[in-house]
């Protein structure tokens, strides 16, 4: 199947001389959902966000590859890619209310959308609006069309945020967060939600959080991100059942699964902190945290696969 | 240790010029003991009055109504001082809760200097036995907040909860704003200190695989209320209240293969400003009968748990 996007060495700098994505590669089919999955600081927003052309001015973006369908991203004029962010291709953020107009109403701020993108008219867009507001659970859709974000809960809001990325029918949807800032029973009617919709229409997502539940309940494929590198990309089944990167390891051992882990044991967890990476780093980013870095670990690390579809970025793991 | 009578707490603030006051009922009739060197975490979810009863049992906020005792002393009658030493803090965003403009020393120190009474060098000297009980090295006490990370932030916070040596500490989503890596070492270290210093917690979190980690009992609250109030393993092992049940149904637990649960709690909101008549729960239960919107509940204990649920009779 050809993927819907298709990414490959990205890496992007910013001014200050940071490296936050340092060469990542990652593939998203049409109908899968795809897990972006790391700890704040990683480079899973900025991967987002400069697939979408939205980095500020100050960072620095190159790829070898980074096509949606057969259009070419790192070519595209700011106008053609105005063109095409909300119609074919959309993004939902983490914070429904800074990310949606409190000056405007629901229903003007969704319409525009396909006004903008389809040149119809107002009542059109109202329509349309109307129609993706029921679609996503909202009862009275009329009735919110009329309202201010600020008058709805933040569940409510992170729903018109997804029926106003729907708007032009989109065929990739990239999630930064969606549900973070969000109640936990919240949280499971909006993944219940996407994922409806993903079955639905088809939709290839890319799923960005910190949260492995999220993951694993959501991902078909998941690219764990550490220090702006993806350092394992696997199967949902294949990364829960058999981490091979000791991150991934650590990182699972730090949740606990109620009834499973035991209560009067302490955690697993990670000492010390993600480093800051500049760029011409050379070696593994992990291996101060690391409990088996050796030598090899300072010097160049290949990407080596695991079984089929799982690789990692590890000196260590099994050849 | 602590005993919480028929706790009350509302804010009344006016919407608009000429419409009616509105009472926000954050809290709204609480009662529970709790014993000493007991983890009694609070759970549900924004807006439901677990910050606002954490404030009042840290003596931040007076009651309304009813009372608030710790070893049989009313919070109400000790002052400044003297709560400090019994009762103490760690908040959620270690951004926003220690002064920017002052050494990590001065930070942990402060409390002590507030009582009075010790010199300086000694000040400094319980200041820096208890950074090195947190885990951060001598180095740190130099540093100003801006040079540490989250996790070495909420270390700083710990300690300066702990200083003065208090009995009880209230925990209001500690580790909520931290990263899945450094919450595993906070909650480590959190259970540690107890365990050493012989701590009572009351741990406030809306994420319940961190609250069965760490609490030995746990009250779900909604709106103002504990609805539910039991030993962890009774709680986690077999909830009786709908709502907890949804809540932890909507716990996405690191297991592929699971769908995505329906928690059935519809799309209604809860507002503190308008409880709902009878049960203040059944507009959004999916087990809702008639007499849930006339009846109000009543607290029922049995096999030492509480459960406020007209079905549970």
């Amino acid at each position: 199947m050809k993927p819907v996007l298709e990414i490959a060495n990205l890496r992007v700098g910013f001014s200050d001389g940071t490296a936050a994505v340092r060469g990542i590669s990652l593939n998203v089919l049409p109908g899968e959902t795809h897990c972006l999955v790391g700890e704040s600081g990683c480079g899973k927003s900025v991967t987002a966000l400069s697939v979408m052309s939205l980095l500020g001015r100050g960072a620095k973006r190159s790829a070898e590859v980074m096509r949606f369908h057969d259009r070419d991203l790192t070519r595209m004029s700011d106008r053609e890619m105005a063109r095409l962010r909300g119609d074919k291709m959309a993004m939902i953020f983490q914070e429904p209310m800074t990310s949606l107009n409190p000056a405007y109403t629901v229903g003007s701020q969704m319409a525009e959308v396909l006004e903008r993108h389809r040149h119809v008219s107002r009542a059109q867009g109202l329509d349309r609006a109307a129609a993706l507001l029921g679609h996503v659970g909202i009862t009275a859709p009329g009735m919110r069309l009329s309202q201010y974000p600020h008058q709805l809960s933040g569940g409510l809001r992170q729903r018109v945020m997804i029926a106003m990325a729907l708007m032009c029918e989109p065929e990739l949807l990239i999630a930064d967060e969606p549900t973070t800032a969000l109640d936990v029973t919240v949280q499971a009617q909006i993944l219940r939600l996407l994922q409806g919709l993903q079955r639905q229409l088809g939709l290839a997502l890319l799923l960005i959080t910190h949260d492995l539940g999220i993951v694993a309940r959501m991902a078909q494929r998941v690219s764990v991100m550490y220090a702006g590198q993806i350092v394992e990309s696997a199967t949902a089944e294949a990364l829960f059942a058999a981490p091979a990167h000791p991150y991934t390891q650590g990182l699972l051992n730090c949740v606990p699964i109620p009834g499973k882990t035991p209560r009067d044991q302490p955690l697993g967890s990670i000492p010390g902190v993600v480093p800051r990476i500049g760029a011409g780093f050379i070696g593994c980013a992990f291996r101060d945290r690391c409990t088996h870095a050796t030598t090899a670990c300072s010097g160049d690390i290949p990407r080596r696969s695991v079984a089929q579809h799982h690789e990692t970025l590890c000196t260590m793991a099994p050849s | 240790m602590i005993e919480v009578r028929e706790a009350v707490r509302h804010f009344a603030g006016r919407t608009g010029l000429f419409s009616a006051d509105r009472v926000v009922r954050a809290v709204d009739g609480v009662s529970f003991n709790l014993e000493s060197g007991g983890v009694l975490g609070i759970v549900g979810e924004s807006g439901c009055g677990k910050s606002t009863l954490g404030r009042m049992i840290l003596g931040l906020l007076p009651p309304s109504a009813g009372k608030i005792l710790v070893d049989g002393q009313d919070l109400g009658v000790l002052d400044r001082r003297e709560r400090a030493r019994l009762i103490q803090p760690v908040f959620q965003d270690p951004f926003s809760s220690l002064n920017p403009r002052q050494r990590v020393r001065e930070i942990v120190g402060l409390p002590l200097a507030a009582q009075g009474a010790l010199p300086a060098a000694k000040q400094r000297e319980l200041a820096m036995d208890m950074l090195a009980r947190v885990g951060l090295p001598d180095a740190m006490a130099d540093r100003f907040p801006a040079q540490l990370s989250g996790g070495q932030r909420q270390r700083v916070a710990i300690a300066r909860a702990l200083v003065l040596r208090p009995r009880i500490v209230v925990c209001d989503e500690p580790t909520s704003a931290l990263d899945v890596s450094v919450q595993a070492q906070i909650l480590n270290l959190l259970a540690d200190l107890r365990k050493e210093l012989g701590l009572t917690y009351i741990f406030i979190s809306h994420n319940l695989a961190v609250v069965e980690h760490v609490a030995t009992e746990v009250a779900v609250m909604y709106l103002g209320r504990f609805v539910e109030h039991a030993t962890a393993d009774a709680l986690f092992a077999d909830p009786r209240h709908p709502y907890t049940r949804a809540l932890l149904a909507s716990v996405l637990t690191a297991e592929p293969g699971i769908p995505i649960p329906d928690v059935g709690l519809g799309d209604t909101y809860p507002d503190p400003a308008n409880i709902p008549s009878g049960c203040r729960f059944h507009p959004r239960c999916p087990m809702a009968i008639d007499r849930c919107r006339s009846e109000t509940p009543i607290p029922r204990s049995r096999d030492g748990r509480v459960t406020e649920c007209l079905l549970e009779a």
